[in-house]
C-alpha cells in the first residue's frame, strides 16, 4: 500500500464510495421478481426441512427470498439483506449460513434447515428452542430464528462448547436488543438439555 | 409482601412463537391481491421539488398509481419540524418524495427509475456549529436552522468568533434558546475546592432496530387494516388515525410483534411512513405491502441527537457537587429533534444533587438523519461525559470514587429537576453498595492501572437514571361465563414483555392462576384501552396501575354481586381459588364462572353499559362501547400520581486496554437496578443486559458519518455503523436489583429500560479514562483510533467538536 495512504484515509475512501453506490433500493434484485436480460425463472427442487420442494427460482434469487416469498417460510428474517446481521441464518449441510447471501440455484444438492423444521413431529421444541424459552433469551425476537439456527449449527459441531466458544460461534449474529447474555445462557442450557 | 405472580418468572405467551418463527412481524403477512410499493427518496441533502413527471411510469403495465406529498397534504405540508409522510421539501438524503405501487417490486423500481423529478438544490449543512456561524448554510425550509415552539421555524446565528471560541474549548458566550437554573451558581463555584471545565461531544447514531419498518395496509368495508410496528398498539393507532385521516373507530392496527423500538416507534409521528401503504391502498383500492430496506430504515428510522457542549462542575472539599453549569448545542438533524439536552441537565441534578445548576441549550438543524427519542434521550448522552469528571474530583479531593457518588447520591425525600419534583422513592446509596459489593469494587482497587505487557487495567463506576413512570391511562378486563380472565392490554410487544408482566398485576388482584388468564393484545379490535407509548421506561409503572385498577373494579363488582345475591356486605367477601366467597364461611359464594354469568344477566355497570369512569380516553370509550353488554367487565381510569418515579442503575466494570491497538476487553461487569419491586426477574435481567450492550455501543462504537462533500450518509447499515456484537460485550454480565417497593405504584414497581444503558456507558468510559491515566476525551464514542492517536500524541483529524463526521 502507498505509505502515504493512512489507514484512516483508506477507510474514509471506501466508506464514501460505498455510500454513493448504495443509495438506491434495489430490493427486487434479490427477491426473485427480476428477470434481467430475458432470464427466466427455472423450476428446481431443493431439500428444505427434509422435504423436496419444487420452486420457480430466478437466476439471482437468494435463498432467503425463496424461503420467505416462495415457500412461505417467514421464520427466516431479513434484517439487512446484505450479510451484515445474521437474522436470516439457516443451516445448510450442518453449517450456519446467511440465507440472504447465497443463491438458491446453488442449493440444489444441499440440505437446508430453517427454524420451522426444528420441532419434532409430536410438536416438542428442539433443545435449543426449549432452552431459549426457559432462559427468556429473545427480546424483540426478530434476530431469534437466526440465533436459534446459529446455536443449532454450533451444537452439532461442538456439543459441549464453553461459553467463550459459544460466544465466538454466535458472533455472526447481531442482536440490536443486546440479548447476547441471555442467548448465551440459552446455548449453555441447551447443552444440558441435550 | 408475598405475591402470587409479581416477582416470579413465567413464560410470556409470545416466546414460543419467537423461537419457532411462528410469530408474525408486519412483513410476514400477505393479503390476496396485494401489490408492492417502493419509494422514491431524495438523492440530495437539501432541495425543493419543482416538478414530478410520472407519466411514463404510470403508463407501464403493472403500475397501479403513485402517491405524492400533494396527495397526502392537499392543504400544504405542515410547516413544523418532524417527519413527514412524503415531502416536496427534503432536508436529508433518503427522505421519501413519492411512493409507487406495482404488481411487484421490480416493476415498481423500474417505474420509479422512469419518473423525472426536478429538484432545486439548496445549500446543506452537516454540523450544527457550521450552521450557527454567520453565513453558514441552514438545514430547514425557508433558509432557517431552528424551530421555536409556538413560533415556528427561525434562524439562530452566532458570530464566527463565538463559534471559533467554542470550538477552541471555551464557554459559549451567545445567548441560549432555553435556560433554567437552580440555586446560586456563583456561590456554588465560590465554595468549590475543585472546579473542572471542558467542552465535549456525543455522536448521533441510528436506532437500527433489527426489523425495518415495513408495513402493509388494506381497506375493507370502510375500515383500514394496518399491519405495522409500534411500541404500544393503542398509543400508536390513536395517533396514526388522524395522520392518515381515518376516524379512530375505523382503524384496526395489527402488530403481534415489533422487532425493536428503542424510542423511535413509540408515537405515530415517529413512524408516519406507515401512512404510505394506508393511503396508497385507499387510492388504488388494493392491499399494499411496503417493504423497507436496511438503507431506507436508516433514513425513515431515526437517530440520537448529538451534543456539542460545555460543562463546568465544582466540588466542595467534602466532595459535594456545589455547582454545575451546562451549555449544549443539540443536533436536531434534518427533521427536528427532542429535549435531550435539558434532560441531560435534569439527569445531573437527579444523580448528583448539586447545590446549584444552570442549563443553557440551543437546538440547531443539520441535513442529517431525523433525530428522535432514543433509549434515554439526554440522560444517557451525558452519562459517559460526567462519570470521569466525578472521578477527577474524587482523585483531586482525596475521596474514593465510590464515596463521592454516595455523598452526592439522591435519597428518599430528595427533589430534582427544573420543578424540583420529589422522588416517589429513591435508594441510590443502597444500589451503590450492592453493586460495589457484588463486584468487589474495593478488593479490585489494587489492580487499578496495573500493566501487563502492552495491556493495562481500568476500573469504572457509573450511574444511570431516567424518569420511569406515568399515569392517566385506562384499563379494561373482562370475564366470560367460562370464568377465564381476559386482560385487554394495548402495551406493545417489542421485547420487554411488559405487555405480559403488567397483565400479571390484574391476575394478582383476582388471585387468578396464570393459565386461566388470556391477554388480548396483537390487534386493536381486541378492544384495547389507551396506553401510554412504551417509551420513557414507563410501562411497568404506568400499566401495572391501570391493570391493577381494572381488576380491582372487577373485584369490587364481584363482591357487590355476591353480597346482593347471597347476603351480607361486599366487605364481608374475598376471593380465592377462582371464587368470590364470604370470609367467614367460604362455602357461601360464587365461582368466577358463576359470578361472570350473574354479571352478564345483570348488565348495566357490570358489563360496561353504565357508570363508566368519566375521564376514559376516546379510544377506550370506543373499545368499551364495543364490548358493552357482552361480558363481565372491569374498567378503570388511572388518576395522576404524585412525584417523579425514578429508575436508577449502578454499574461497575473492569477492562483491559491494549495500548498498542487501542482496543479493550471488558473483563467483568456488574449492573444493578433500583426500580422498585421487580415484577418479572427474567425480563428485568434482559433489560439490564440489553441496556448494557447499548451502553457499550454509546461509549465505544456507535456513530453515523456523512460524506462532507455531498451530504450522503456513509453508515446506513450494521457494517459501517457498528453496533456491539457478542465479541464486544462481556462473556457474562452480572446483574441484580435492590427490590424495594415504590409507594406510588400498587405493586411497588418502576421502570428500568433506559437507565440500564446510562450506568454502563458511564462505567465503561470511566474505566477507559482510568486505564489512560485519567485522560478525559470528553466524547462519546471513544474509538480505538482516538485512543491510538492520543497515545501517539497525534492531533485529531477533524474540526474540534465535529458532528456527523470522522473523529479519531
Ligand atoms: S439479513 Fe442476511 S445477514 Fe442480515
Ligand atoms: S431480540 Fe431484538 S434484535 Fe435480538
Amino acid at each position: 500500500m502507498n505509505p502515504k495512504v493512512t489507514r484512516r484515509r483508506f477507510i474514509k475512501g471506501v466508506v464514501a464510495s460505498g455510500a454513493a453506490a448504495t443509495t438506491t433500493g434495489m430490493w427486487y434484485a434479490a427477491n426473485g421478481q427480476d428477470r434481467p436480460g430475458g432470464a427466466v425463472e427455472r423450476l428446481i427442487r431443493i431439500n428444505v426441512n427434509g422435504q423436496m420442494r419444487s420452486v420457480d427460482v430466478a437466476p439471482q434469487e437468494t435463498l432467503a427470498s425463496t424461503l420467505r416469498y416462495k415457500l412461505g417460510l417467514t421464520g427466516t428474517k431479513l434484517g439487512c439483506n446484505r450479510g451484515e446481521c445474521g437474522a436470516c441464518t439457516v443451516v445448510v449441510d450442518d453449517v450456519a449460513t446467511y440465507a440472504c447471501s447465497v443463491l438458491t440455484h446453488s442449493m440444489k444438492n444441499a440440505r437446508i434447515e430453517t427454524v420451522e423444521g426444528l420441532e419434532s413431529p409430536n410438536g416438542d421444541l428442539h433443545p435449543v428452542q426449549q432452552a431459549f424459552v426457559e432462559e427468556l433469551s429473545p427480546q424483540c425476537g426478530y434476530c431469534t430464528p437466526g440465533q436459534v439456527m446459529a446455536a443449532v449449527a454450533l451444537l452439532r459441531e461442538n456439543p459441549n462448547p464453553t461459553r467463550e466458544e459459544a460466544r465466538h460461534a454466535m458472533s455472526g449474529n447481531i442482536c440490536r436488543c443486546g440479548s447476547y447474555d441471555s442467548y448465551l445462557d440459552g446455548v449453555m442450557r441447551a447443552v444440558q438439555l441435550g | 409482601m408475598a405475591y402470587m405472580h409479581i416477582g416470579k418468572d413465567f413464560v410470556p405467551p409470545d416466546v414460543p412463537g419467537k423461537v419457532t418463527g411462528r410469530i408474525k412481524y408486519a412483513e410476514d403477512y400477505t393479503r390476496e391481491g396485494m401489490v408492492y410499493s417502493r419509494l422514491l427518496t431524495s438523492p440530495i441533502p437539501h432541495a425543493r421539488v419543482l416538478d414530478i413527471d410520472a407519466s411514463e411510469a404510470l403508463a407501464m403495465d403493472g403500475v397501479f398509481g403513485i402517491l405524492t406529498a400533494d396527495d397526502v397534504y392537499p392543504d400544504g405540508e405542515p410547516q413544523s419540524t418532524g417527519l413527514k409522510i412524503l415531502t416536496n421539501e427534503p432536508t436529508l438524503v433518503g427522505e421519501p418524495i413519492l411512493a409507487l405501487a406495482a404488481i411487484d417490486e421490480k416493476t415498481a423500481e423500474t417505474a420509479i427509475s422512469r419518473i423525472n423529478v426536478t429538484f432545486e438544490r439548496l445549500p446543506f449543512v452537516l454540523d450544527p456549529l457550521d450552521s450557527l456561524a454567520e453565513g453558514g448554510a441552514n438545514a430547514y425550509p425557508g433558509d432557517q436552522n431552528t424551530f421555536v415552539f409556538r413560533q415556528g421555524f427561525a434562524t439562530e446565528k452566532w458570530t464566527e468568533d463565538q463559534v471559533a471560541s467554542f470550538r477552541a474549548g471555551n464557554e459559549p458566550t451567545a445567548e441560549a434558546q432555553q435556560t433554567w437554573s437552580l440555586g446560586d451558581l456563583e456561590a456554588g463555584f465560590a465554595a468549590s475546592e475543585f472546579v473542572y471545565e471542558t467542552t465535549f461531544t456525543t455522536a448521533g447514531y441510528p436506532h437500527h432496530s433489527m426489523e425495518p419498518r415495513s408495513a402493509m395496509a388494506y381497506w375493507e368495508d370502510g375500515k383500514l387494516y394496518l399491519h405495522g410496528t409500534s411500541q404500544s398498539l393503542t398509543a400508536l393507532a390513536d395517533g396514526m388515525a388522524p395522520i392518515i385521516g381515518v376516524p379512530k373507530e375505523d382503524i384496526v392496527f395489527i402488530n403481534a410483534a415489533t422487532g425493536g423500538g428503542f424510542g423511535q416507534r413509540a408515537r405515530a409521528n415517529s413512524i408516519p411512513s406507515m401512512a404510505i401503504p394506508a393511503k396508497l391502498s385507499q387510492k388504488i383500492n388494493r392491499p399494499v405491502m411496503m417493504r423497507i430496506t436496511r438503507e431506507e430504515e436508516f433514513t425513515i428510522g431515526g437517530a440520537r441527537q448529538g451534543f456539542q457542549g460545555w460543562i463546568k462542575a465544582g466540588f466542595k472539599p467534602d466532595g459535594v457537587m456545589s455547582a454545575c453549569d451546562l451549555y449544549i448545542i443539540s443536533d436536531n438533524g434534518g427533521k427536528g429533534g427532542g429535549g435531550d439536552a435539558s434532560s441531560a441537565a435534569d439527569c445531573i441534578d437527579v444523580l448528583y444533587q448539586p447545590d446549584a445548576l444552570r442549563f443553557r441549550g440551543t437546538s440547531i438543524g443539520s441535513n442529517t438523519a431525523h433525530r428522535g427519542a432514543q433509549r434515554g434521550p439526554g440522560q444517557n448522552q451525558i452519562a459517559p461525559i460526567i462519570a470521569p469528571i466525578l472521578d477527577k474530583a474524587a482523585d483531586a479531593l482525596g475521596i474514593s470514587r465510590l464515596e463521592i457518588r454516595k455523598i452526592n447520591a439522591p435519597r428518599n425525600g430528595d427533589v430534582a429537576g427544573p420543578r424540583q419534583t420529589p422522588f416517589t422513592s429513591a435508594y441510590v446509596p443502597e444500589s451503590l453498595d450492592m453493586a460495589t459489593r457484588q463486584f468487589d469494587w474495593e478488593g479490585r482497587q489494587a489492580r487499578r492501572r496495573q500493566r501487563n505487557g502492552s495491556k493495562v487495567i481500568g476500573l469504572g463506576l457509573g450511574q444511570g437514571y431516567h424518569n420511569a413512570g406515568r399515569s392517566g391511562m385506562d384499563g379494561i378486563v373482562t370475564m366470560g361465563t367460562d370464568g377465564r380472565l381476559k386482560i385487554h392490554n394495548g402495551v406493545g410487544n417489542l421485547g420487554t414483555y411488559s405487555y405480559a408482566s403488567t397483565s400479571r398485576a390484574a391476575a394478582e388482584v383476582l388471585k387468578m392462576p396464570w393459565e386461566n388468564c388470556d391477554i388480548l393484545n396483537v390487534r386493536t379490535d381486541n378492544h384495547l384501552p389507551i396506553t401510554s407509548p412504551q417509551d420513557g421506561s414507563n410501562s411497568i409503572f404506568t400499566n401495572t396501575r391501570t391493570m391493577f385498577g381494572a381488576a380491582t373494579d372487577m373485584l369490587n363488582k364481584m363482591k357487590e354481586i355476591a353480597a346482593t345475591d347471597l347476603g351480607g356486605d361486599p366487605a364481608d367477601y374475598d376471593v380465592s381459588n377462582e371464587r368470590v366467597h364470604q370470609i367467614a364461611d367460604e362455602s357461601i359464594g360464587y365461582t368466577y364462572a358463576e359470578v361472570a354469568q350473574r354479571a352478564t344477566e345483570l348488565g348495566g355497570k357490570f358489563t360496561g353499559e353504565a357508570d363508566l369512569p368519566e375521564e376514559l380516553a376516546e379510544w377506550t370509550q370506543i373499545s368499551v362501547s364495543r364490548l358493552a353488554g357482552s361480558a363481565f367487565m372491569g374498567v378503570y381510569h388511572d388518576p395522576r400520581h404524585e412525584g417523579n418515579p425514578p429508575g436508577f442503575t449502578v454499574t461497575c466494570c473492569e477492562i483491559e486496554l491494549d495500548l498498542e491497538t487501542g482496543k479493550y476487553e471488558i473483563l467483568d461487569m456488574v449492573t444493578i437496578a433500583e426500580s422498585g419491586t421487580i415484577v418479572h426477574p427474567q425480563g428485568m435481567e434482559n433489560q439490564l443486559v440489553g441496556g448494557a450492550v447499548w451502553g457499550i455501543g454509546l461509549s465505544g462504537y456507535e456513530r453515523h458519518l456523512y460524506d462532507p462533500q455531498n451530504g450522503l450518509p456513509a453508515s446506513t447499515g450494521y457494517w459501517q455503523s457498528k453496533v456491539p456484537t457478542y465479541l464486544d460485550t462481556p462473556v457474562k454480565i452480572g446483574t441484580g436489583w435492590v427490590d424495594l417497593p415504590d409507594p406510588e405504584n400498587p405493586v411497588g414497581a418502576r421502570g428500568i429500560g433506559e437507565p440500564s444503558m446510562g450506568a454502563v456507558s458511564a462505567a465503561l468510559t470511566a474505566a477507559i479514562t482510568d486505564a489512560l491515566d485519567g485522560h478525559h476525551f470528553a466524547t462519546a464514542p471513544i474509538t480505538a483510533d482516538m485512543i491510538i492517536n492520543h497515545l501517539a500524541g497525534t492531533e485529531e483529524n477533524a474540526a474540534p467538536l465535529a458532528q456527523n463526521n470522522f473523529r479519531g
